[in-house]
């Protein structure tokens, strides 16, 4: 039952990623995985749409996989389940706020926690660069091809721009989807 | 009713207009809530950054459900959060159609080619954002490493890793505590 597989695994998503954003590709990625729902191609190519796009990146996952996988209505359930988490507990907190805030219990997790999302994002940042890089698995013969040296180079100019000039992504993606287009475009002639 | 509206038209505009999501968000909720609406005063938003960062889920629909919850109560909560999905889900629905007319143009395989390596960029940066904000102790850095290895080379489970290192937290935490050491 492909609905409730989306729902529960988006559930589980909403219910276990602290900090938003990109704190939710390591576990949307170990997700998609699993579920055989998407190629780690098709994966990064959702990131960069859902980055591309208005709203929150894991709401846009969740609508984004949903869709490709069952349909609007695989969309709603994926929706539904990582919102679903969130909403309960905030509604549970709100209350006892204050108290909540304060609580050693929730600050000793969260010490704890912290650290092992920036693990777990660093661990989907070598598997995204597998993919990025290697995407024909990984050999000598890599380096001899030119898609190995065009990703780097559009890496490497996008990392710089992102760090030392503070970008924005949108732009960054945008750019790089134009780099793409210009080294496909000419690798095709060279060859 | 007005305000209920209100909540959801507020929190639809949030939601079409921040891209991104993330902390990318808050700057836009503050003017939104507490200088447009003044539904909350302004240091509630960092009551807001600290729920955001101390409870699960997307950090937009944390918000919105606390906004709407703190200003109108149930029905107000779900009206935000309603609110701040449905840019999204209309969106994202329309560009998959278009992705799915598109997508094997050669010019779009290309497009997304480079684009790939952005999103590498992209994550490295998280990452780095991430980890600047990070507690610096050796504690801190060991659950780190430990995540990341038994993530990248043993494949275990995330969610399992986010447990066990938020159960060491809190037991780290409190032994601390009885030591009678400050907690920091």
């Amino acid at each position: 039952m492909i609905f409730l597989e989306l729902f529960l695994a988006f559930l589980k998503i909403g219910a276990f990623t602290f900090g938003g954003g990109y704190a939710m590709v390591p576990l949307i990625q170990a997700e998609v995985e699993r579920m055989g729902w998407l190629t780690s191609e098709e994966l990064i190519d959702f990131i960069a749409v859902s980055e591309s796009t208005p709203g929150p990146l894991a709401v846009n996952m969740a609508t984004f996989v949903g869709i490709r996988t069952a349909g609007i209505p695989g969309a709603l359930c994926a929706t539904l389940g990582v919102c679903l988490p969130s909403f309960v507990i905030i509604l549970l907190v709100a209350k006892f706020f204050q108290k909540f805030k304060e609580s050693l219990a929730v600050k000793g997790a969260m010490s704890g926690l912290k650290p092992a999302v920036i693990g777990l994002i660093a661990a989907a940042f070598v598997s995204v660069s597998k993919t990025v890089f290697f995407s024909g698995g990984i050999s000598v013969s890599v380096f001899t091809g030119i898609d190995f040296w065009i990703a780097l180079c559009i890496f490497i100019l996008t990392a710089v721009l992102s760090f030392k000039k503070k970008i924005h992504p949108i732009v960054l993606i945008v750019l790089a989807a134009a780099l793409g287009i210009i080294a496909g475009f000419a690798k095709e002639l060279l060859t | 009713m007005k305000t209920i509206l209100d909540l959801f038209l507020t929190f639809m505009k949030i939601g079409a207009f921040t891209f991104g999501g993330g902390y990318a968000m808050i700057p836009l909720i503050q003017r939104e809530v507490c200088t447009n609406k003044k539904w909350l005063k302004d240091e509630d938003i960092l009551d807001i950054i600290a729920i955001a960062e101390s409870t699960p889920g997307p950090i937009a629909i944390n918000a919105a459900t606390f906004v709407g919850y703190r200003v109108a109560g149930f029905f107000g909560a779900f009206m935000a959060t309603l609110g701040v999905v449905l840019p999204s889900f209309l969106i994202i629905t329309a560009v998959s159609f278009v992705l799915k007319a598109f997508g094997d143009l050669k010019v779009v395989k290309y497009a997304f080619t480079g684009v790939r390596a952005a999103v590498l960029a992209l994550l490295l940066k998280a990452l780095w954002s991430l980890f600047k904000v990070s507690k610096k102790n050796a504690v801190s850095y060991a659950l780190m490493a430990a995540a990341f290895v038994f993530a990248a080379f043993a494949k275990a489970d995330a969610v399992l890793i986010i447990l066990v290192c938020a159960v060491f937290g809190l037991i780290w935490t409190l032994l601390r505590r009885r030591a009678g050491n400050d907690i920091s």
